[in-house]
């Protein structure tokens, strides 16, 4: 299984990786706040994910690490 | 097994950009070539005015801040003082198809040996969405609110078609980064250009169409279906130029 690790307080929330992901395993948590004021992303059914890195490789700000 | 971390080349620090702005990845495409060719030591970067004027706080080698589209020129003189030096200039469309052509076209014309990547979203970001070089024909910018009208403020330059023309470059290609395997294009270009420098090749430039939600006034999202539905149109990408493809092509 594919593991993902976000550094959620440098995420700006804009949704590129939700986007680009073909499993839809992310998504931006409405209910929190990071501290640059973004909702950042999580990974919302992470046994879902694949591993394919597309999140990391459209990620503007670098903030996803992708494992397999 | 690690699939994708941070390149080691791109400092570990948050990106001023507007969320969602594709220069990020641009950014992190750059860094990933420097670590894949092992140049991160003897590179030197030299950042534009605009947008990516703080892009010396995020490459991990030497960078310098060159006046407003002067950087292929400082390139120039970097790369002739000390040619074991990888030289790479990082600008946008208003800094380097503007105020900066002339540089940019001499620059082209000797064939200096310098990789340039250029970012073309279309529009002045830093200032606040004025109407570029760049801007495509009934653009709405902040200086033209009906659109722009060729009558008035002239045609869109297209930099890699200009510079095809001319005898000296080496490489140009123009890429995009708004979908996954665009991204993967644009990579393999860079690391082209760059490995034309280290081969003695000459002047190399890759241009990338790339965002500007917030001036654009879309959702990040949409930002990136403009650019397939508007701007790929009147800037179609491929390489407009590879003078060693084509002579070895014509030599066989």
């Amino acid at each position: 299984m594919a593991k993902l690790t976000f550094k959620s307080d440098n995420c700006k929330g804009c949704g590129l990786c939700v986007s680009v992901c073909p499993k839809g395993v992310l998504r931006l948590a409405n209910d929190k706040i990071n501290k640059r004021g973004h909702h950042p992303v999580e990974a919302a059914y992470p046994d879902q994910c694949v591993g394919c890195a597309s999140c990391a490789m459209m990620c503007p700000d670098c903030i996803i690490k992708v494992e397999r | 097994m690690i699939v994708f971390d941070k390149p080691h080349a791109l400092i570990d620090v948050p990106l001023h950009y507007c969320p969602g702005c594709t220069h990020g990845i641009v950014h992190r495409l750059v860094a990933e070539v420097m670590d894949e060719l092992g140049i991160e030591g003897k590179t030197i970067g030299i950042a534009p005015v605009g947008c990516s004027v703080m892009a010396y706080d995020y490459f991990n080698c030497d960078m310098i801040e060159a006046a407003h589209g002067r950087a292929p020129a400082v390139a120039t003189g970097v790369k002739r003082a000390d040619p074991t030096k990888v030289v790479f200039t990082y600008q946008g469309d208003g800094d380097l198809a503007s105020i900066g052509m002339a540089e940019t076209v001499h620059a082209a014309a000797r064939n200096e040996n310098i990789t340039v990547i250029f970012i073309n979203n279309a529009i002045y970001g830093m200032t606040g969405g004025q109407m570029a070089p760049t801007s495509l024909i009934g653009q709405v910018t902040q200086t033209s609110p009906y659109g722009r009208d060729p009558k008035l403020c002239g045609y869109p330059i297209k930099v890699c078609e200009m510079l095809r023309e001319l005898d000296g470059p080496e490489y140009l290609e123009r890429v995009t980064v708004n979908s996954v395997a665009h991204v993967r294009a644009a990579k393999k270009a860079i690391k082209k250009a760059f490995q034309n420098q280290l081969d003695g090749k000459g002047f190399s430039l890759v241009e990338v169409l790339s965002s500007c939600p917030t001036n654009w006034g879309m959702t990040p999202q949409n930002a990136l279906k403009w650019i397939d539905e508007k701007m790929i149109p009147v800037y179609p990408l491929g390489v407009y130029k590879d003078r060693s493809a084509t002579q070895e092509g014509g030599n066989k």
